[in-house]
Formats: C-alpha cells, sequence, structure tokens
C-alpha cells in the first residue's frame, strides 16, 4: 500500500484493475485505492507477469503492507519478484492519525509476515471475520494451540460494544482527520518563515487577454496557470526549496513537481502534482490542470499524482483572500501562496496609476532555506510574470 | 430557443459542473458565484459548456455578463439572435 501523501496512514483496496497472469507495464493502473480523501488509481513501477494478490477486494490495510507480487519480464522466480507495496514508510505522527484498527486490517498486515503461523479452523476462521475478531490477537485452546470456534465466540463476547462516536468516519471526517494530522505534523516539526510581496499583474493580465482571444474557447488559459508556470521556472534557480524532507535533511529533487491545492466541493481540498510543472508549455499545462481540478473532484486521482508533489501552491484569491499565509506539507519544505488579483494604486516610474497587483507570499522551511534566498525566489517569480509570453 | 429552453439548458450545464448544489434555490437575480461555491476553473467549463450545447460563442470579455441567472439568459438569447 503505497504512501499517497503525508496525511495518509491506510488505505482500503477498492478493486484490481489487472488479473493473476496478466502482464503489467510500468504506468499501468494495477488497482483502485480508496484513501481519506479520495479513490486513487494506483500505477505499476516495473513490467512483468501478476504472479498473486496479497490483499482482496474491501480490505483496509496499512501503508506499506505488500499488496501483489509481479515477476519481472525474463528474470528467474527468485531474483525477478516485485513487490506492489510500500512507497514510503509510515512515518511516526500517521501512527496516532489511523483510526481504530478493525480486524481486517491487521489480518492484513500480517498475511504478508506469514498466515500459515496462525492455527485456525476454516469454521473458527469464517466466524471470526463475522464478528469482526481479529484471531491474531487471541490464544487457543484447542490441540497444539489451535484457535477454536469456542474461542472466537468468547472472544466476541469479552469483545466491549464500540460507543456510538467510534461508528466509522464519513468520507468528510476523514479527510477532515488527514488533513489535522499533516497540518498539525507540520506546525510541530517545521520552523515556518513566511515572506510576501506584490506583483504587477497589468503585463501577465493584458497579455492574457490577448493570448485566449486565440483560442477556442476550450483552449482558454486561466491566469492561475501562469502563477503555476512562473513558480516552476523561478524553482530552477532555488533547488533548496524543491527538496524532500526525510531522515532529519533535505534532499533537493531535480523534477519539479508542482502540487496544487485544489478544494473539494463539500469541504476539505488535496494537492496533487502536476508533473514536470517546468517544461509543459502553457497549453499543456492547462489541459493538465483542468484535467487534475475534475479528476480531483471526483475523486479519481492517480498514486503517483498524490506521491511526487515536490512544493505545494495554493491560491486562494477566488474567495477574495489578498495574503495567504500557508502551513507546508510535509515532506515538502516550500508553500507559495496566493490572494487575489485587486486593482490598487501603484507607482511606476514617479507616476501613480491603477494597476492589477497580487500578493505572492511563500512559507518555508527555515531548516533548509533563509530568507534571503526565499526572497530571491519571489523576486524571480516577479521578473517571470513581467514577461509572460516567456513563460 | 425559447428563454425558458435556455434557462434549463444553464442549469442544466451548471448541474454537471456543481452536482452537489440545489438549483431550485438560486435565485435569479443575484450572482450565481456568490450563491454557489464555484471557481474561474468551474466558470470555463460552465462557459464550454454553455457553447456546446448553445452553439454560440461566449467572448472572455462578455463573461461578467453571465454573472446571474437573469443577465445570462438575457445575454445568451441576444447571442442566439446574432448568430
Amino acid at each position: 500500500m503505497p504512501q499517497l501523501g503525508a496525511d495518509m496512514s491506510a488505505g482500503k483496496l477498492q478493486g484490481w484493475r489487472k488479473q493473476i497472469g496478466d502482464c503489467v507495464q510500468r504506468g499501468d493502473i494495477i488497482a483502485i485505492v480508496e484513501t481519506d480523501k479520495a479513490d486513487i488509481e494506483i500505477e505499476v513501477f516495473t513490467t512483468g507477469v501478476i504472479e498473486k494478490f496479497l490483499v482482496q477486494p474491501g480490505e483496509r490495510v496499512p501503508v506499506g503492507t505488500v499488496l501483489a507480487i509481479i515477476r519481472e519480464e525474463g528474470k528467474p522466480l527468485e531474483a525477478g519478484v516485485s513487490r506492489i507495496a510500500t512507497v514510503t514508510a509510515p512515518q511516526p505522527i500517521l501512527a496516532a492519525l489511523a483510526a481504530p484498527a478493525p480486524s481486517t486490517t491487521m489480518s492484513a498486515a500480517r498475511t504478508a509476515a506469514g498466515e500459515s503461523r496462525l492455527h485456525i479452523s476454516p469454521a473458527a476462521r469464517k466466524v471470526a471475520a463475522e464478528l469482526g475478531v481479529d484471531p491474531f490477537a487471541l490464544t487457543g485452546t484447542g490441540p497444539g494451540g489451535r484457535i477454536t470456534l469456542e474461542d472466537v465466540q468468547r472472544a466476541a463476547k469479552a469483545k466491549p460494544v464500540p460507543p456510538a462516536a467510534e461508528a466509522p468516519l464519513d468520507r468528510q471526517a476523514r479527510i477532515r482527520q488527514a488533513i489535522a494530522a499533516a497540518m498539525a505534523r507540520s506546525k510541530r516539526e517545521i520552523p515556518h518563515y513566511y515572506l510576501s510581496t506584490t506583483i504587477d499583474m497589468s503585463r501577465a493580465m493584458a497579455w492574457l487577454i490577448q493570448e485566449n482571444l486565440k483560442h477556442a474557447v476550450e483552449d482558454r488559459l486561466v491566469y492561475g496557470v501562469l502563477l503555476l508556470k512562473a513558480v516552476a521556472l523561478a524553482l530552477r534557480d532555488a533547488p533548496e526549496l524543491n527538496s524532500i524532507w526525510t531522515g532529519g535533511k533535505a534532499t533537493p529533487v531535480r523534477e519539479i513537481h508542482v502540487g496544487v491545492a485544489i478544494s473539494l466541493r463539500g469541504g476539505g481540498l488535496v494537492a496533487p502534482a502536476l508533473h514536470h510543472t517546468d517544461r509543459q508549455s502553457l497549453d499543456e499545462l492547462m489541459k493538465t490542470f483542468r484535467d487534475l481540478v475534475q479528476r480531483a473532484r471526483a475523486g479519481s486521482l492517480r498514486s503517483s499524482e498524490l506521491g511526487d508533489p515536490t512544493i505545494t501552491v495554493t491560491s486562494l484569491g477566488e474567495q477574495g483572500v489578498e495574503t495567504v499565509f500557508g502551513i507546508i506539507y510535509p515532506p515538502q519544505v516550500a508553500l507559495v501562496g496566493f490572494g487575489k488579483v485587486v486593482e490598487r494604486p501603484w507607482s511606476v516610474e514617479g507616476q501613480v496609476v491603477s494597476r492589477p497587483l497580487i500578493t505572492a507570499t511563500l512559507s518555508a522551511d527555515h531548516r533548509v532555506s533563509d530568507g534571503h534566498r526565499g526572497g530571491l525566489f519571489l523576486a524571480g517569480v516577479d521578473r517571470r510574470l513581467q514577461e509572460p509570453e516567456k513563460l | 430557443m425559447t428563454k425558458q429552453e435556455i434557462r434549463e439548458t444553464v442549469l442544466r450545464v451548471l448541474g454537471q459542473i456543481a452536482p452537489e448544489a440545489d438549483l431550485s434555490q438560486i435565485q435569479s437575480n443575484l450572482r450565481i458565484r456568490d450563491q454557489l461555491d464555484i471557481d474561474s476553473m468551474d466558470l470555463l467549463n460552465w462557459v464550454i459548456g454553455l457553447h456546446k450545447e448553445l452553439k454560440v460563442d461566449i467572448p472572455e470579455s462578455d463573461y461578467p455578463r453571465l454573472a446571474t441567472l437573469d443577465g445570462c439568459i438575457d445575454y445568451l438569447a441576444s447571442r442566439q439572435e446574432l448568430q
């Protein structure tokens, strides 16, 4: 079960999209996993033949659980076995987030460790599953420590009835809980510093109007795409902001995958990646962005989109906000915020004129970068927005 | 197309963009954006949907005329007459 973001501790396998014996290639969608936030398409990162499924549809398992075994092409069985499993080891903070684990979670987590060690009769196993009793937690009283039907029934009777408050959380509550865990961890662990700058958007907005006149309606650009591209290009000169914090240190990431904060209808948000943001043209970026927003709101994102962001950009201008003071999404080390475009007096060459202005902010991890570098980065974003035709 | 038919189309396309919205509660003379949680990407998708359904061109400079349901219906009716 891959970790699709810092706020994920477990996922429920909705279903397999391939069958045992199928050949799969890197990038193929092999399964759909339901997380607290959305249904995610799980991609394969190897090429080979599916040997075995270790988790069944409907099971909710912790991050790190092996889901399936794939035999890599042209390799002997032992050497060529690849597992669809952990992308990142679960982090301590996430353990606290985990909802009270249903018995299926515990069983599934241990399946890979060797279910053969569990001595239980088929009938007792079936009843245990029906009654929600975890057989691994039982001490068998049968011959050789075997778990009997009576053991299971006794455990079921002894099990406290969960209070109503512990009923399964609905999707909305789980999204809130996941965000709470990630944000609390960020505020606890990351020494944030904040910078702000005002950017004159007159050139960018004028260029956009002219550009959109040339485009068919379905290819029109929104100004947010210009902001995303300007951030991505400026990051090329600020690699310390495009880093991931792991194992007590920051590791710069060569690829620039800007995570874009998308609010979900009814509350909550996700921040999936626009892959290689700096290398996409504005037209390509617009197409990808539109697709991403639609899929995020429909709940059909891909695993790589949730696991890959190297920085997050959030724009709250649509809600009338002028300045964003963002919280970094771990393990990222920076977040860029944009407010609304407002028409205000602005001084140009000694003259006060009316200009569309936007406030750009940077929240950055002081363990990784300093205000001076952060300031240069924001100046880089500004500079690029003054030359929209080069974006 | 009558204004009533335009109204039904406008609301149907809006419903595809904001499926959670109770469109029967929309007040015709107030800004749609203030009544529904829609952003510029939703607005663009709405315009694309209206363009496909009604076969009218909606230049970006005319977006402000789509602000209220009444204004939007009047505008689209006038665009249809022009084309």
